[in-house]
């Protein structure tokens, strides 16, 4: 850290001050962390961004610690900016971007540019040869949404279910192949078909997805957009069965919602926060599912049979335990081709999951 | 629930689509026609559609009542108008910069003011349902047409009449074409074009209810994805014609539900192409109508880009 830094910082926090006189609250005490959090969208967006919204705010009770936030910042150099300004400006510690364009190149860049801030960015792939000072975290929320399924497959009637995909990118990919599998474990005849809409967030595109699967005969639909909000009106309105994802959507169609994947990310946000503040290097690579408390399940809406819960609740308990396998052998791709052989398995933290691909058999679309 | 249509989704789908989506296009497209035809661009159109979502939707949650939702609406959208109309009478003041202010500020402002506005549920505005003839309930969905789709079309005629056959119509298309005639026979071209770019704002803000009351249907930052300056093209687009309007919002809403339904029935490579296609569409009319000899046709003498 060089003097002219610290002089501006302290000019430009200086003319904050002066804006804020007498505004004790503001003062930062010695000592304290203060943790970023950088958000693609609106932070109250009923999915993605709010699910870390709300664990940012629940953070903000917590003694020690300032919390900062920024939303609607996209995955191009403006987030380098907005690193840059939280560090220089706000004498951030930790550091949360949490949209998944954001790690390569933009967090890489900052980490290396700032080796004594800590980077923890979710969703992206950290491996060895990236700085150590950065890492990355994400939840299985895939199996979420392979429960989401097997709740689907007792629901639906046409034995077609659909799934409203933003990006071809190994997470969503996963979600469409657990949803389907899931399904598939109540009956194997079924099918699933994904419409991409290309970004994360298009309301009137998901809209328009959401009514063409309805139309192609999916009469339960779930996806993995960042705003479900569109998705679930849409979808409740054409008098279909909706999953949730993200948070929970239930109030939006109270009579429709069926169940839903949620993310818990309160848990490993403490966990990093207690790590840094004791003066420990927070994990660079961590992962988590159901057992681990990072991801879990909006509860049964009215629509769900005893049969459904009885049969989803029984394989949540088998999650819990940790190691439950949703990608099993034997399975194929839907072009034909052999995605494990008979035998084996991946587990929630089988890196491969990381790389996925493919669309198992029976979903209808290409990746 | 319902049978499989196989192909026969593709063209059921874009025929709905453009019933569903052209209907923002339509009054924004539609507004911005009064507004370029008096001799003012106004580019604000998209933040005012954006702040019509925002208003309209505020106002049915807080009052229950949609169509409370679309009058606060359009008045808002008059109000946006007014402040263009306003600042582009003074002098030396460029009305596309001014429209690009006010498309920041009006989208600026929703956000703010929409914060509390993301979470509750708004009641929708009514739609009939003209499918009740058949059995299938996709045909049921692609004919359910909402009052407003109505209100567009029938305003897109009675505009078009009006500009030809009217005293309004005629003093918009004079302030429009010659300021100086308009002056020459006793017009206030300014009062005139302050009118006509708030009549513009207020179809543009009942655009947006459109899109926060009924379809898509909710509010949030991201409802309209470039909606409003896409319409602003579509003027160009249609020559400055009401009846063009129309037709060029019809066909960007059905281009639009091109690339869902395709990939619905098994076309699912190149998506990205498919999503391209109202853009790829425009590029393709506007070459094919363009001439070597004139200068757009139809566009009104005093507007920037004819100057």
């Amino acid at each position: 850290m060089t003097k002219t830094d610290l002089t501006r910082r302290h000019l430009l926090g200086g003319a904050a001050a002066l804006g804020l006189a007498g505004l004790p609250g503001r003062a930062r005490a010695a000592g304290a962390l203060t943790v970023g959090f950088i958000y693609v969208g609106p932070k109250d967006d009923y999915g993605y961004n709010q699910a870390h919204a709300v664990a940012a705010k629940a953070l903000k009770a917590m003694p020690g610690l300032e919390v900062i936030e920024e939303e609607r910042v996209p995955e191009t150099n403006a987030v380098e900016k907005t690193m840059e300004s939280m560090i220089n400006l706000d004498g951030a510690g930790l550091l949360f971007p949490t949209s998944f364009g954001y790690f390569n190149p933009f967090v890489v860049a900052e980490a290396k540019k700032y080796p004594k801030v800590q980077f923890r960015h979710c969703g992206g792939l950290w491996t060895d040869k990236d700085p150590k000072n950065a890492g990355s975290y994400f939840g299985y929320i895939a199996q979420g949404q392979y429960l989401n399924g097997i709740v689907a497959g007792h629901t639906t009637r046409s034995k077609k279910i659909g799934f409203v995909a933003a990006k071809p990118i190994p997470q969503v990919l996963n979600n469409v192949n657990a949803f389907l599998l899931g399904a598939q474990s109540v009956d194997p005849a079924i099918t699933c078909q994904v419409i991409f809409t290309g970004e994360w967030s298009l309301a009137v595109k998901e809209a328009e997805a959401t009514n063409a699967l309805i139309d192609g005969g999916a009469d339960v639909i779930t996806c993995h957009v960042d705003s479900p909000k569109v998705t679930v009106e849409t979808a409740a309105r054409r008098g279909a069965f909706v999953c949730g994802y993200h948070v929970d959507q239930s109030p939006l169609a109270p009579q429709k919602y069926l169940t839903g994947a949620e993310w818990d990310w309160l848990p490993i946000y403490k966990g990093f926060v207690a790590d840094v503040q004791a003066g420990r290097s927070p994990p660079n690579f961590l992962r988590g599912g159901l057992a681990d408390g990072f991801v879990k399940m909006s509860p049964y809406g009215p629509a769900v049979s005893d049969g459904a819960r009885r049969n989803a609740d029984a394989v949540k308990a088998e999650m819990l335990k940790g190691g439950y396998e949703i990608i099993k052998g034997p399975l194929n791709d839907n072009t034909g081709k052999e995605v494990l052989a008979a035998g084996k398995g991946l587990p929630e933290k089988a890196v491969e999951l990381e790389s996925t691909n493919y669309l198992v058999a029976g979903v209808r679309g290409a990746v | 629930m319902s049978q499989d249509l196989g192909l026969w989704t593709v063209p059921l789908a874009v025929l709905g689509g453009a019933i569903r989506v052209s209907t923002p296009f339509l009054f924004v497209s539609l507004g911005e026609t009064i507004t370029e035809r008096a001799g003012r661009i106004n580019l604000g159109l998209e933040g005012t559609l954006v702040f019509g979502a925002m208003a309209a939707y505020a106002t049915a949650v807080v009052t229950g009542s949609p169509w409370a939702g679309v009058a606060v609406a359009g008045l808002a959208g008059a109000g946006f108008g007014l402040l263009h109309g306003a600042i582009c009478s003074l002098a030396r003041v460029n009305d596309v910069a001014v429209g690009i202010a006010l498309m920041l500020f009006g989208s600026g402002l929703a956000f703010f003011l929409g914060k509390p506005f993301i979470q509750p549920s708004a009641p929708p505005l009514p739609a009939i349902p003209f499918g009740f003839w058949s059995d299938l309930p996709q045909v049921q969905a692609a004919l359910r047409v909402n009052v407003l789709f109505l209100v567009g079309a029938v305003l897109s005629v009675a505009l078009w009449w009006a500009f030809r056959n009217t005293k309004a119509g005629l003093v918009i298309r004079v302030a429009g074409d010659s300021a100086e005639a308009a002056r020459a026979m006793g017009y206030d071209v300014t009062k005139v074009r302050v009118l006509a770019t708030m009549a513009g704002g207020f179809l543009a803000g009942i655009g947006g209810a459109y899109l926060s009351l009924y379809y898509p249907g909710s509010w949030n930052e991201g409802i309209s994805s470039g909606q409003g300056l896409m319409a602003v093209a579509l003027v160009i687009f249609a020559r400055w014609n009401p009846l063009a309007c129309f037709g060029a919002a019809l066909l960007f809403g059905g281009a639009g539900a091109l690339g869902p339904a395709l990939q619905s029935v098994g076309v699912s490579s190149g998506y990205y192409l498919f999503y391209a296609a109202p853009y790829v569409l425009t590029l393709a009319l506007l070459v094919a109508t363009s001439s070597p000899d004139r200068a757009l046709a139809g566009a009104p003498g005093e507007l920037g880009l004819s100057r």
